[in-house]
């Protein structure tokens, strides 16, 4: 379960031996904007080795490494796939070119590792306006695709315009990328909210994020990691109502009974799968019927 | 045998973190280490020091180390850095 993404900058000692005690589901292990190009080597070696040796305590762990028209990527990679972080967060994302030049390094490495294949995930980062258009050719580019995150600061630049706290600018980027991430059958995150001091704004950011699709949102504060779980969490209503989904469909079955209504409303494939998605994401909360028996 | 070739450093002096600097040196590892926790944990930097240095193939070389409570992955990654950089490959 990935509700919640916690950026810390990769050459920063005192916030990366920190990052499992943050409370967020994954951390972002930053060699891009966070680094300075005089520090990238520091900070590859300094990332490689805590992966290697600190607990992040069951969190994963992404690497955003360099821009793949960067001369910084490959050795970035060199570095961290050895450790085999969870996911590689591929900024400037622009076309499914992109993503294939990036899995045949992978995928060289891996063999080189002996790793399976696809043992590290790849998470475009979609930044771009070209991104934007190709995001769903760039979602179905690689079976190592596992998500797309939407990164609205470089893209309200890219676009030419001021980037709000409202975000009516990214509303099109926002809906294209969960459209086209769910077509592609993969995860969609958002934006983080870079306001780490707008407590209200975090929140509304956060449900809106949620209301439109997104499976999460990334953070560039720890203080955000809070609400960002607790939005992108089901209630508990929503998962009594599931687990009620569910019980009436299978007593529908064993009566022999093809429509079924609950609560007067009829109950369809959708409302199942919800369901099924609700109680999936509760049990890994520990929240799910057969934890709380 | 990996020799350093030039003056380098690597790190900073923040918290966590530890701040390296490497010269050449004609013969052997001298290390001169400042640290709060130099008291108790002196000889286990020496030797994170000394066996990351083995491990890149350095045998010869002068460091000079600020410690400022860094965790032992971080001070071996600011000392294979400084190593890097002392031999100009990054």
């Amino acid at each position: 379960m990935r509700r919640s993404m916690l950026f810390l900058p990769g050459n920063t000692p005192n916030m990366l031996i920190n990052g499992g005690f943050l409370g967020a589901d994954a951390v972002i292990l930053d060699l891009e904007d966070a680094v300075a190009p005089s520090e990238k080597d520091a900070a590859r070696v300094l990332v490689r080795n805590t992966i290697r040796y600190m607990d992040f305590r069951g969190c994963q762990i992404i690497v955003r490494i360099n821009a793949i028209d960067s001369s910084f990527w490959q050795r970035d990679l060199d570095e961290v796939l050895p450790q085999k972080p969870d996911l590689i967060l591929l900024p400037k994302s622009g076309s499914a070119q992109d993503i294939l030049a990036a899995d045949e390094y992978i995928t060289a490495l891996e063999e080189k590792l002996g790793f399976e294949r696809n043992t590290v995930g790849l998470m475009p980062l979609i930044e771009t306006a070209l991104g934007v258009e190709n995001a769903f050719a760039i979602a179905s580019a690689s079976s190592r695709v596992e998500a797309l995150f939407l990164g609205a600061e470089d893209l309200t630049a890219d676009l030419r315009c001021q980037r709000t706290k409202a975000g009516r600018e990214i509303e099109y980027a926002r809906t294209r990328l969960v459209t086209a991430a769910r077509a592609a059958g993969v995860d969609v995150y958002d934006t983080p909210f870079t306001d780490v001091n707008d407590d209200e704004g975090i929140q509304v950011d956060a449900a809106l994020a949620k209301a439109l699709g997104f499976t999460g949102k990334a953070s560039i504060s720890p203080r955000h990691v809070e609400v960002i779980n607790r939005v992108f969490s089901p209630t508990r209503k929503e998962i009594d109502y599931a687990y009620e989904v569910m019980d009436a469909i299978r007593l529908a079955k064993e009566q022999g009974r093809g429509a079924i209504a609950l609560r007067g409303k009829m109950i369809d494939a959708p409302i199942v799968a919800r369901a099924e998605q609700t109680i999936a994401a509760a049990r890994e909360m520990g929240l799910g019927r057969e934890e709380r028996s | 045998m990996a020799e350093i070739v030039r003056v380098a450093s690597a790190g900073t002096l923040e918290s966590s973190d530890a701040y390296v600097e490497i010269e050449p040196a004609d013969e052997g590892i001298e290390i001169q280490l400042e640290s709060v926790v130099k008291a108790q944990f002196g000889e286990a930097i020496e030797q994170a020091v000394r066996e990351t240095l083995a491990s890149c193939g350095v045998e010869r070389a002068r460091l000079t180390i600020s410690d400022r409570g860094a965790l032992e992955c971080v001070l071996r990654a600011r000392v294979e850095t400084a190593v890097l950089r002392g031999r100009g490959e990054s």
